[in-house]
């Protein structure tokens, strides 16, 4: 079978596409090469999905945990708190079983245990709580001369916040909120791995790699090309957040710009 | 465990419920609890150790060792961790086998890796497959805090790496000048100053360690997330005196629990630590401290 013709069977595989069973004997580079890159396309829709959503909520947590208001503050601290002090793995666990227990009451919510919903709406959660902080820390760290520059023209409350505050804090938290990023397309290998069924073997890279692994008892050869395709991802991300931060600080002199510094600080 | 435990089918309510969690299975459970804490106090230093020797190699002035501890510290960053995990189990396993049957059995002819498996010499196997269970199960928590050890002390290597850089060059400088060689500067003058610029990092690596525990589980050692699905679990219960529904969702709840207090007492004694550290010293923290004194 040539490389092409695998290609065209296993390309889509992870999402159900294609050929039905996976390779049993005889494997070849090109099938190894195939399915764990067709994996690819779990981890990059878990950590798109959970990073565009994640934006939105860890905004809003971030604003909480700085407000003066104890309602506000104490459940955006608790938030925080449970999610970055508890390792995403018993998360999943945790989830995934809840779901179950959900999935008796009412077959509305039949759809939590699959992975592609349950497993998205706790990396979604995970990165909320861990971009929230990073957000809060920016908040705290917005020079004072610029919230005072803010009032002596006049603006206020949400004006203030969207022309002053919130560029400022997005320009502040973007290195550490890019390693956030990569550190979540890497927690994304783990939903495989922790109670959510891989349906039909319809997995994710490493769930492939490990299935290789397995059946060759030879590790040397799916974990290289997995973490080929982890370090592409990862430039591809450093890459994009890049491009972003220098439109965020576009209009300061080169020497004031943050650089980014990658720093294992936010392994889940 | 109690004298009324002796028949489970009689009892209801509280007393049900303390002879339940007092089970043999249950005395596993959280024993292995033990383990996940063995497990830290064996990697931690034994990370310290690796990432100490990478970011030495990584300041080596002999090229081929500070490409060596560079290609080490940097290769866990593109990477995710699982990955590593999963390797290192497998790939550590096979290469003291291999190495064990090159210096056991050297009349052997026949290649070590036929198609898809990987045969060496019974005499090689390790653990031996006449040993008794626990040495089996021993071999599998070190082979894990071997893993953990080199996946870690990557990140320990980064962290000590950029301390040793944070050391002010005119102390180095002022060794040279009285004479000290390389080897004198960097065991008197860099070590005993960097753990200050160090310890947030390493702050910041015990907590991700903490969190990286439940992987033992992947890693095929009885830890506390196997016992969790297994006597959560409906599977298992059938056939004991205490059958009971799907509880899994309780015992992650107390795992989860487990971990937010394991990191919460953390977060309040490295704080402690590094009040403690910073007391006296030439930096930000330093002179707050000072400024609140006086």
């Amino acid at each position: 079978m040539s490389c092409i013709q695998t290609i065209a069977d296993y390309g889509l595989r992870s999402i159900g596409i294609g050929e039905r069973l996976l390779p049993k004997t005889d494997f070849t580079l090109c099938q190894q090469f195939t399915l764990i890159g067709s994996g690819m396309i779990w981890n990059v829709y878990f950590g798109v999905l959970a990073l565009l959503a994640g934006f939105l909520l860890a905004t809003a947590v971030a604003i909480g945990k700085g407000s003066r208001h104890l309602i506000f503050r104490k459940p955006a601290e608790w938030f925080i708190f449970i999610f970055r002090g508890s390792p995403l793995f018993i998360q999943f666990f945790f989830a995934y079983f809840a779901f179950l227990s959900l999935k008796g009451v009412s077959p509305v919510f039949d759809p939590l245990t699959s992975a592609w919903l349950g497993a998205a709406i706790v990396l979604f959660l995970n990165t909320s709580a861990y971009t929230g902080e990073i957000f809060h820390g920016a908040l705290k760290a917005i020079p004072k001369g610029d919230l005072e520059a803010a009032d002596a023209y006049g603006l206020t409350g949400r004006h203030r916040f969207r022309r002053i505050t919130f560029p400022t804090m997005l320009r502040l938290a973007w290195p550490g909120y890019t390693n956030e990023a990569i550190f979540l397309f890497h927690a994304t290998t783990l939903v495989f791995f922790s109670g959510f069924p891989a349906w039909q073997q319809r997995g994710d890279a490493l769930y492939y790699a490990n299935y290789f692994a397995d059946k060759t008892f030879n590790p040397f050869i799916p974990y290289p090309i997995l973490a080929m395709y982890f370090i592409l991802l990862t430039l591809t991300v450093i890459w994009i957040y890049g491009a972003i931060g220098r439109r965020l600080n576009r209009h300061l002199p080169t020497e004031a710009r943050r650089p980014m510094r990658f720093r294992p600080t936010l392994i889940r | 465990m109690f004298s009324t435990c002796a028949d489970p089918s009689t009892l209801d309510g509280l007393s049900w419920l303390a002879c339940y969690l007092t089970t043999g299975k249950h005395m596993a459970f959280y024993l292995s609890f033990g383990t996940v804490l063995l497990l830290l106090a064996v990697t931690a230093p034994a990370a310290l150790l690796f990432g100490f020797g990478g970011a030495a190699a990584a300041r080596s002035r002999f090229a081929p060792l500070s490409w060596l501890g560079k290609a080490y510290t940097s290769i866990v960053r593109g990477v995710p961790d699982i990955a590593f995990f999963l390797f290192f189990v497998i790939a550590l396993d096979q290469a003291f086998e291999y190495v064990r049957h090159r210096v056991k059995c050297p009349d052997w002819s026949e290649p070590v890796r036929q198609g898809n498996d990987f045969v060496v010499c019974t005499a090689a196997k390790l653990p031996l497959s006449t040993s008794p269970q626990w040495v089996h199960e021993t071999y599998g928590f070190l082979l894990a805090v071997l893993t953990f050890a080199i996946v870690f002390g990557a990140f320990a290597a980064n962290v000590l790496y950029g301390a040793m850089k944070a050391v002010p060059r005119a102390q180095m400088e002022t060794a040279e000048a009285y004479g000290m060689t390389h080897r004198q500067a960097f065991w008197r003058i860099l070590v005993p100053q960097m753990w200050v610029y160090a310890l947030p990092g390493l702050g910041n690596l015990w907590m991700i360690l903490i969190k990286a525990t439940p992987l033992l589980f992947l890693l095929g050692v009885e830890d506390i997330v196997y016992w969790a699905r297994e006597l959560g679990g409906t599977k298992a219960a059938r056939f004991t005196a205490y059958p009971h529904g799907d509880w899994r969702l309780y015992y992650f709840g107390a795992l989860l629990v487990f971990y937010l207090f394991l990191t919460w007492v953390s977060e309040k004694v490295l704080a402690r630590v590094m009040a403690r550290l910073s007391h006296g010293q030439a930096t930000a923290a330093g002179e707050a401290m000072r400024k609140a004194g006086a």
